[in-house]
């Protein structure tokens, strides 16, 4: 908790992500260039051949989809129980990072699907779950622009927040249920060798890393952003 | 009377008096069901196939449409405020809201929905089964309902946020209740689907007031 509050400081959280921010980014860098850089040269998939490479984007970016509303959800209470200043700044910063990834993963999905099975989308469990998943973000999003206050809009996001992430759960095992009722559709089920794993975690590392870039990134916009907003209104007030 | 039951009363009442609009959201569901035959074509087999799918997302968007008349007039015209200083908990204020909406609207819609499953061919069979799985989750709709009535009463044009907000929320009880259904025209056990309704039915009777007491309590500042 000491260390939660040591960051609570605005302008010591800004000092600092700014001292890291160009090494992130070069981690970033380094982690996807070597990542891709090896996934492309391993071996095609025995099955799926050429396809199958945009694995590469979608495991990671669909597990990254998944953990950023975790983390949100995380900060979400953080912010709501200690009202910690930079928390719900940082969920609200994660949202559109994690709508981002949700998008990539079904569109990079839809992709993969249309070579191997013949379609760019079947109603199966994984798809619905991550396609709902993606309308949570959505509406996130839309509640933090609808309300102008960003002390408001932060509760309100959060208590969202936290009813979504209670529901995800029901969500993904209610459309599993549903799916495996009609027509059950066997897929990803590769077994991962090393040729492939290497690369596919090295990725995985390179998405957590360019998020966490881009997340500080967007904080420092975002507490600048309001800082701004509040000298405007002292000076409207003036 | 209790406080809770007189919130309960008071809602009901002005639900169903002049201006209240519970009666449009019957005429709602009952438009927009007709609506299918003529979008997707008379065919009787088609129609019954798609029946209890049909009536469950209408009765469900007919819970959603009335669902800004839970808090909305009472902020508008500071009733809110009053029933959040009154000694019963805005907990319970949230769950009575929740109750009478419930009655105004997923109440009237289970008990409509065989006359329109008929008009869907839907198998007679089906009906009970229809039926119960509505009273299980209709109370969700209102219940889930509450939190974005909540987060959303103070906002401007807050209607169609407050659909975005509300559908992801409403997948699990759709999918339950229109399998409870489709179960019982294939000719198998609806139970595990019903059980699994009034498992979502007990989470949100546990969990929603809390929250949506919580985005009141915060819209109220």
């Amino acid at each position: 908790m000491a260390n939660l509050h040591w960051l609570a400081n605005p302008g010591r959280f800004l000092r600092i992500a700014n001292a890291v921010l160009p090494y992130l980014g070069a981690l970033t860098a380094a982690l996807l260039a070597w990542g891709f850089f090896a996934g492309l040269s391993a071996p095609h998939d025995a099955t799926q051949g050429a396809p199958a490479k945009i694995m590469y984007v979608h495991v990671p970016s669909a597990i990254m989809s998944m953990a950023i509303f975790g983390a949100m959800a995380v900060a979400s209470a953080v912010a709501l129980i200690w009202k910690h200043p930079l928390a719900d700044i940082a969920a609200k910063a994660s949202a559109v990072i994690g709508a981002g990834f949700t998008a990539t993963t079904l569109l990079s999905g839809s992709l993969w699907g249309r070579p191997t099975w013949g379609t760019f989308w079947v109603w199966d469990a994984r798809l619905t779950s991550e396609l709902i998943l993606f309308f949570i973000y959505l509406g996130y999003i839309a509640i933090w622009q609808a309300i102008e206050d960003p002390n408001r809009a932060a509760r309100a996001a959060a208590i969202l927040c936290l009813a979504g992430s209670v529901n995800l759960p029901i969500i993904h095992y209610s459309v599993e249920w549903w799916n495996t009722l009609h027509q059950p559709a066997g897929l990803l089920q590769g077994r991962t060798d090393s040729s492939m794993a290497v690369p596919l975690l090295t990725l995985l590392a390179g998405f957590f890393s360019f998020y966490v870039t881009m997340l500080l990134w967007r904080m420092e916009r975002e507490v600048v952003g309001r800082k701004i907003r509040q000298l405007r209104l002292l000076r409207a007030q003036a | 009377m209790s406080p809770f039951l007189a919130v309960i009363a008071r809602d009901v009442r002005l639900a169903l008096r002049q201006g209240g609009g519970s009666y449009w959201t019957l005429l709602f569901f009952v438009l927009t069901v007709t609506l299918f035959p003529l979008g997707v074509g008379p065919d009787l087999a088609l129609l019954a196939r798609i029946g209890p799918g049909v009536l469950w997302v209408v009765a469900l968007l007919a819970a959603m449409l009335s669902l800004d008349r839970m808090f909305q007039a009472d902020y508008e015209d500071g009733s809110l405020e009053l029933l959040a200083l009154a000694p019963l908990p805005l907990e319970l204020t949230v769950l009575a809201k929740a109750a009478a909406h419930w009655l105004t609207t997923g109440l009237p819609v289970t008990l409509l929905a065989p006359a329109l499953g008929f008009l869907l061919a839907v198998d007679v069979t089906a009906y009970p089964i229809l039926i119960a799985a509505m009273l299980l989750g209709t109370p969700v709709l209102s219940l889930v309902g509450s939190i974005g009535a909540a987060l959303t009463v103070g906002v401007r044009r807050g209607g169609v946020l407050l659909s975005l907000l509300v559908i992801p929320l409403y997948v699990p009880a759709l999918i339950f209740g229109a399998l409870a259904v489709e179960a019982t025209l294939d000719g198998l056990s609806p139970r595990p689907h019903l059980l699994l309704l009034g498992a979502d039915l007990l989470v949100a009777l546990a969990l929603t007031p809390w929250a949506a007491a919580a985005a009141l309590r915060l819209n109220l500042e």
